[in-house]
């Protein structure tokens, strides 16, 4: 081949910047889930624990884009319970995740997401994020 | 093999592009699950104030003292969390300014004096018409039914070409992070961030709830918010009474705030 | 072809590491800029647009002068413009992509930059603005490399490339045209709505498109072999002397339409500009009597064939036509457009050190890909000559 000198070195070291994640975190603890903590009353999130878990943030994306654009606001789950459309005034309210840190960031802290919806909307309980 | 760097070049062309095209076409034809499952579950609060044509109209007899026209102003600013930066990059929702100022094209030195030096209460028109909505490119600013021009702060890209079609000059722009100039924020609404542009929404967010607008709650009667197209609203029936003016309506834009002289 | 862009002498060299410095300075500020925000600007709530979208109102007119070279070889057969079409389609690529420079960093949420292709807006001219430029581009790049590479193989461009060369010559006074819409057609402002807005757009880029095309050219013929024919100039400077005459023209016409119906609004735009709108707002005004100055003598200059045909004044004269459009078209238009405001209040402008050196940064990229191209131009040029 031509220009072995150089092309079989730059594979090398490409190879090793590709698995860098891998070989880097040899030898340490594996990832455990967070400890949540839960709302004391409220028993019944908006949706199953288990659905929420995957898919919240396609429903808040949705809230979003119906409540803003299409002025929707009223949510009814699957058990004819019904919300307000809102992040701030119903999943952040006092009943349920209040405490952000104690929840959402747990996850969302350990998996380095970090949701620029905070950008604009305000925790309650801390009064600004 | 003897494929040449130009062939395979077509090739991965023409691969890429039929794979964009195909997502694209899924997007189209078939979009996501939680849309199609949502669509029977949603709906407005019954208590939200409907219209079919949202008007305001503002009672300049009645603002009698200076601060009137600040509890206007100050229901609005706080309640969404608008910014008070001093200089010329500020951000204001609803200001007063003069007559002159007001209505430059109608102004003339011998008006009254009550007129000449009275402050008017000035905010965005939501026209029927509306030029800001004509130019936004992605839609962020965008006419409802009912006549209210909504601003959708997540879709701005601050382009400020809105800014720039308003007549009005009813449009400010984040220039700055907003969160440091608010003096107290009201964690029930959002603030914005850097970047975006902001305007008055007739409170939409309150008449979804059976709210009128701050402003008009606060305005002890001078502000006066209704349906245009019922008959028997009340804006119906002061216009019917009182002598208004709009704001430039040559231009051709149809503000709906009317000021009743 | 590219890797003649690679072989330079010292000169060259250092010319491309001066443009990395100073790509480097105006990156180093955009970062400033997108983490504190707009704000480090001298925009405000009133003159919500200032230097960046000046620039890209510009040099869109830069752009589009391409078409002055290639309309006359490719419809006309004036052969004296044969080795140059390819240097006028190369400035255009690097013309547009400094547009979209500008663009990008004037918005405030740059990362959202591609809402406008997935919500589509079409009765927004922004959005046609965005279709024609990056179409321009694609245009330009494609048949500038086709035509350069056929020119290498000693061959004539696939037929297709007369197809979009045909087509790129209305899409080039599409771009301009579009732009132009942008202003024209908003209600509010005085100083922007007239019908003739995009005419005069056009006047003006085709008289300093080429201008700059043809100083660009003579700074080439320097540090290379290039040779401008003589009658290549000739035609080039005759273009841009009827060119610059209407785009003064219709500024007279402006001023007519304005002052003879004393309409308040469509003086109040002139009388800041030119007046300092009674002395008190004084800004822009030393530079449009600049631009009076440079325009006139620039006109008188080229008119007369002794002094259009003289190097040292044809110099002089190109040089003060790219500068006066650039006081017109760069800087009074978007800013005299915002002045008086709607309420008839005048709030001045003027940009920051910050909002300078991106600009700069925004140019010297615009360069180093000039530069580049150039270099390929003339190294296959050269390749072909022996």
């Amino acid at each position: 081949m031509y220009n072995a000198s150089k092309i079989i070195p730059g594979l090398l070291i490409f190879l090793g910047l590709v698995t860098f994640p891998f070989w880097s975190n040899l030898g340490r603890a594996a990832y455990e889930a967070p400890e949540l903590v839960m709302p004391e009353s409220e028993e019944e999130c908006v949706e199953s624990g288990e659905w929420m878990r995957a898919n919240h943030m396609m429903l808040l994306d949705d809230w979003r884009d119906l409540a803003v654009r299409d002025n929707v606001r009223l949510y009814s789950n699957e058990m004819d319970k019904r919300f307000d459309m809102s992040l701030t005034k119903t999943c952040l309210s006092s009943q349920c995740h209040a405490n952000k840190a104690d929840f959402c960031d747990r996850c969302h802290d350990t998996m380095a997401i970090v949701p620029h919806c905070w950008d604009c909307h305000v925790v309650p309980s801390i009064g600004e994020e | 093999m003897a494929l040449n760097r130009r062939t395979f070049l077509k090739a991965a062309g023409l691969t890429t592009l039929a794979g964009v095209a195909g997502h694209a076409a899924m997007e189209f034809l078939a979009p996501g699950e939680l849309e199609a499952a949502l669509s029977s579950q949603v709906g407005a609060f019954p208590e939200a104030l409907t219209a079919q044509r949202w008007a305001m109209l503002i009672d300049t007899e009645k603002f009698t003292t200076m601060q009137m026209y600040q509890r206007c102003i100050d229901a609005c600013h706080v309640l969404h969390n608008v910014p008070d930066i001093p200089g010329d990059q500020e951000i204001k929702w609803i200001w007063t300014d003069s007559f002159k100022h007001t209505f430059p094209d109608q102004q003339h030195g011998l008006l009254p004096e009550r007129i000449k030096h009275q402050p008017f209460l000035l905010l965005c028109n939501h026209c029927d018409n509306p030029p800001c909505v004509r130019v936004c490119p992605t839609k962020a600013t965008f006419q409802r039914d009912d006549g209210i021009v909504m601003m959708d702060m997540h879709r701005c890209i601050g382009c400020r070409y809105c800014m720039a079609g308003c007549p009005y000059g009813a449009r400010s722009f984040n220039f700055w992070d907003p969160r440091p100039h608010i003096n107290e924020i009201d964690p029930y609404y959002p603030t914005r961030m850097k970047g975006v542009v902001e305007k008055c929404t007739f409170c939409e967010d309150r008449l979804a709830k059976g709210q009128i607008p701050a402003c008009v709650e606060v305005s002890e009667g001078a502000l006066i918010f209704g349906d245009l197209e019922n008959q028997d609203s009340e804006v119906r029936r002061v216009l019917r009474e009182r002598y208004s003016l709009r704001r430039k309506p040559s231009l051709g834009t149809n503000p709906h705030v009317f000021y009743l002289i | 072809m590219l890797e003649k862009a690679l072989q330079g002498n010292k000169a060259y060299w250092g010319w491309i590491f001066t443009l990395l410095v100073l790509i480097g300075i105006g990156f180093g500020f955009y970062v400033y800029q997108l983490q504190h925000g707009l704000g480090i600007t001298g925009m405000n709530r009133d003159v919500s647009w200032g230097l960046y979208i000046g620039q890209l109102t510009y040099m869109v007119g830069i752009a589009a002068s391409a078409v002055m070279l290639v309309l006359p070889y490719y419809l006309h057969n004036h052969k004296a413009f044969g080795k140059l079409v390819i240097f006028g389609e190369f400035l255009a690529v690097s013309a547009v992509i400094v547009c979209l420079l500008f663009v990008v960093v004037d918005l405030g949420q740059p990362q959202r930059l591609m809402n406008v292709i997935l919500y589509p807006t079409p009765n927004s001219v922004l959005f046609w603005d965005m279709v024609v430029l990056n179409g321009y581009l694609f245009l330009n790049i494609v048949i500038g490399w086709s035509v350069l590479h056929a020119v290498k193989k000693g061959t004539r461009p696939a037929s297709w490339v007369k197809v979009l060369i045909y087509v790129s010559i209305p899409w080039a006074v599409s771009i301009h045209t579009v732009t132009a819409f942008l202003y024209a057609g908003l209600p509010g402002r005085y100083f922007w709505h007239d019908s003739l807005l995009a005419a005069s757009f056009l006047s003006g880029a085709f008289a300093a498109g080429p201008a700059l095309l043809l100083l660009i050219l003579m700074v080439v013929q320097k540090v290379s072999d290039l040779k401008i024919p003589k009658e290549a100039i000739q035609t080039m400077t005759k273009i841009i002397t009827y060119a610059w005459a209407i785009n003064l023209f219709m500024v007279l016409l402006k001023i007519f339409s304005a002052f003879y119906s004393q309409y308040p609004s469509k003086m109040a735009g002139f009388q800041y500009l030119f007046g300092g709108a009674g002395g008190e707002y004084m800004q822009l005004m030393p530079w449009m009597w600049n631009f009076v100055f440079l325009g006139v003598v620039s006109l008188a200059l080229l008119v007369i064939p002794s002094t259009r045909n003289n190097p040292i004044t044809m110099t002089i004269a190109l040089v003060m036509v790219f500068v006066a459009g650039w006081i017109d078209k760069g800087l009074s238009l978007v800013i005299g457009g915002f002045i008086p405001n709607p309420f008839k209040v005048h709030t001045e402008y003027w940009f920051t050190i910050p909002e300078f050196f991106i600009t700069v940064g925004v140019y010297a990229v615009g360069l180093l890909i000039l530069t580049i191209l150039y270099k390929v131009a003339l190294g296959v040029q050269r390749e072909v000559a022996t």
